[in-house]
């Protein structure tokens, strides 16, 4: 009995010691990964939004103004050169024509802007526009913002992308 | 007894973690990760799109032409120096030297030519926007050919009359063209130049841009095969273990490689590029003259004589790449281009400017991530071990295959 005792101490020590290795082995793990995503030049410790926060929208702008949708030809994929609209309608369901859009965007984990310069070259009608030379060079979580100007006001709207 | 299993618990955790941390190693890839390989695998390559600037780009006659011309010495200052001098076929078309030689020494590494028909920017600043007008540049450098493009056009009357004429138009008559005239050659070559009309200049020009398109035409079937990792890929997306074609090492630098590492941050696609420039904190060369890489590059294409946007372009009226380039914009300070990693392992030594010699020594600067001479590094430190480098080598090797030219390994090719 007092053999199985010391036994048991024994398994009880030597389990406790494998679970502490383990809690520092991933403490250290989150440790490296916190290190290294501060030093993440110009990421300022962006979060990756959740899931239902991602796609072509409709997504309302920051203060409320617009309402805005993205329709891709195809799906969005990465290192290419493709076109998109997007359609913007105002709070009370009236579509924005006659705005200027402005596109901007990138990834906020790497801290670098869109490889590409896009804008709106064509104006459909019905609040639609088309936007080309839209490209993402790497797949991940991309922002593409749209800032909406109308009538003296910018809002812009924010879709996550992810590619 | 229970409290026996209980307290044994914590250690069995441990115990699976670990091996299920062994067997991830091996085989165990999840299906985000299984996509990640799929997307870097070789089958993902589209095929090769329409080049609407030259209308001879798939024209086989212009191919056929174009080959000669890639190895034909003729098309130089001193009669020594082909395309083909610093493009070697047996050497994968490179030369393995730091600097280029042509009819002199360059200040950049020579880049390999497969797959670059894929490349939306050319030249390690982009400033050219397709194979085309990148083989001109080297003709007319001091450096590399070293002539000028009266006298290319008066080689290709003397000797390649026939093949030019099925392909482009008839050559027009050069007879009052001196042998030696151009905008970018010596001050005679130069003064030769301005002394023609505009007519005689651009007739001259047209044979000129003409013999780019058939280089570019050659140029263009020429592509990576597949490697032991496209081999993997195809094996573990289809459910097999793919053991015996990837080692262990290997494996383990995939998995750095597509994690921890972040080279897919640029390594990424079928040909391991995103096609864009980067500043990594590469440092000069010793010695060399300090540029600014794409900075200028993206102003030069756009200005470029020979640009998509030109009167020599098949297509003008749209030039994508162009029109939405970002240029004037400090992150493209000493930022180069991305190159691919298939056959890297070869390719040594490494960087713009051959400034770093072996593979190891590349894996330890992205290791490392000093800050840039100017500009700032896109660049932070990894943090990894000696091992780890090492496993993320012996990956980049499986990277290796053979150089296709239409279909076939270029050292078997039929000349």
């Amino acid at each position: 009995m007092t053999n199985t005792k010391h036994t048991n101490r024994l398994q009880l020590g030597s389990g406790i010691v494998v679970f502490l290795l383990a809690a520092t082995m991933v403490s250290a793990a989150d440790h490296r990964n916190l290190a290294a995503t501060m030093m993440f030049r110009g990421s300022s410790g962006a979060k990756k939004p959740a899931a239902s926060e991602f796609g072509l929208g409709p997504r309302i702008s920051a203060s409320g103004r617009y309402v805005a949708t993205l329709a891709a030809e195809r799906q969005l994929r990465p290192r290419q050169m493709q076109t998109v609209r997007v359609t913007v309608i105002d709070g009370s369901g009236q579509p924005v024509d006659g705005a200027t859009l402005t596109i901007n965007g990138g990834m906020p984990q790497h801290g670098h802007g869109l490889p590409t310069r896009p804008r709106v070259t064509r104006s459909l009608g019905g609040g639609t526009y088309e936007i080309e030379g839209v490209r993402f060079n790497m797949g991940g979580w991309w922002e593409f913002k749209i800032a909406v100007s109308f009538e003296g006001d910018t809002d812009i709207v924010t879709f996550n992308l992810g590619l | 007894m229970t409290s026996k299993l209980f307290l044994f618990t914590p250690g069995l955790v441990v115990l699976s973690a670990i091996t299920g941390f062994a067997l991830s190693n091996s085989n165990q890839w999840s299906e985000a990760e299984l996509a990640t390989l799929q997307s870097l695998s070789l089958s993902e390559l589209e095929p090769l799109a329409v080049d609407p600037t030259n209308a001879a780009a798939d024209d086989t006659r212009a191919a056929a032409l174009g080959e000669k011309l890639f190895f034909d010495a003729r098309l130089s200052a001193n009669g020594a120096v082909a395309r083909a001098t610093c493009h070697q076929r047996d050497k994968a078309f490179r030369d393995s030297i730091p600097l280029g030689r042509g009819v002199g020494k360059t200040a950049k590494r020579t880049m390999p030519i497969a797959a670059t028909a894929r490349a939306p920017f050319l030249f390690w600043d982009g400033r050219k926007d397709s194979q085309w007008a990148q083989a001109l540049g080297p003709l007319e450098s001091a450096v590399e050919h070293g002539g000028t493009r009266a006298q290319y056009a008066h080689a290709i009357a003397d000797h390649y009359r026939t093949e030019y004429e099925s392909v482009f138009e008839p050559l027009p008559d050069l007879s009052a063209v001196p042998s030696s005239a151009g905008p970018a050659g010596n001050e005679a070559a130069v003064a030769a130049w301005t002394r023609l009309s505009n007519v005689q200049r651009i007739a001259v020009t047209r044979v000129f841009v003409n013999i780019g398109k058939a280089i570019a035409a050659y140029e263009r079937r020429i592509e990576f095969g597949p490697s032991r990792f496209d081999q993997y890929v195809a094996a573990v997306t289809s459910g097999q273990p793919g053991h015996g074609i990837l080692s262990g090492e290997e494996i383990a630098g995939l998995r750095l490689f597509i994690g921890r590492a972040n080279c897919t941050q640029c390594h990424n696609g079928p040909l391991f590029t995103n096609n864009e420039f980067h500043n990594t904190g590469v440092p000069p060369r010793p010695g060399m003259p300090t540029d600014d890489g794409r900075l200028s590059g993206a102003t030069a294409v756009l200005h470029d004589e020979f640009s998509c946007r030109s009167q020599w372009s098949d297509s003008r009226e749209r030039c994508p790449e162009l029109e939405f380039l970002v240029s004037r914009d400090h992150a493209l300070n000493r930022a180069y281009k991305v190159p691919s990693l298939r056959n890297v392992a070869e390719r040594a030594p490494y960087m713009d400017a051959g400034q770093v010699a072996t593979l190891a020594a590349v894996l330890d600067h992205y290791n490392r991530a000093p800050a840039a001479a100017a500009g700032h590094s896109e660049l932070w430190p990894l943090g990894l071990k000696a091992r780890d480098l090492h496993q993320i080598e012996a990956f980049l090797r499986t990277l290796n295959g053979p150089i296709v030219v239409n279909g076939h390994n270029s050292t078997e090719a039929v000349r």
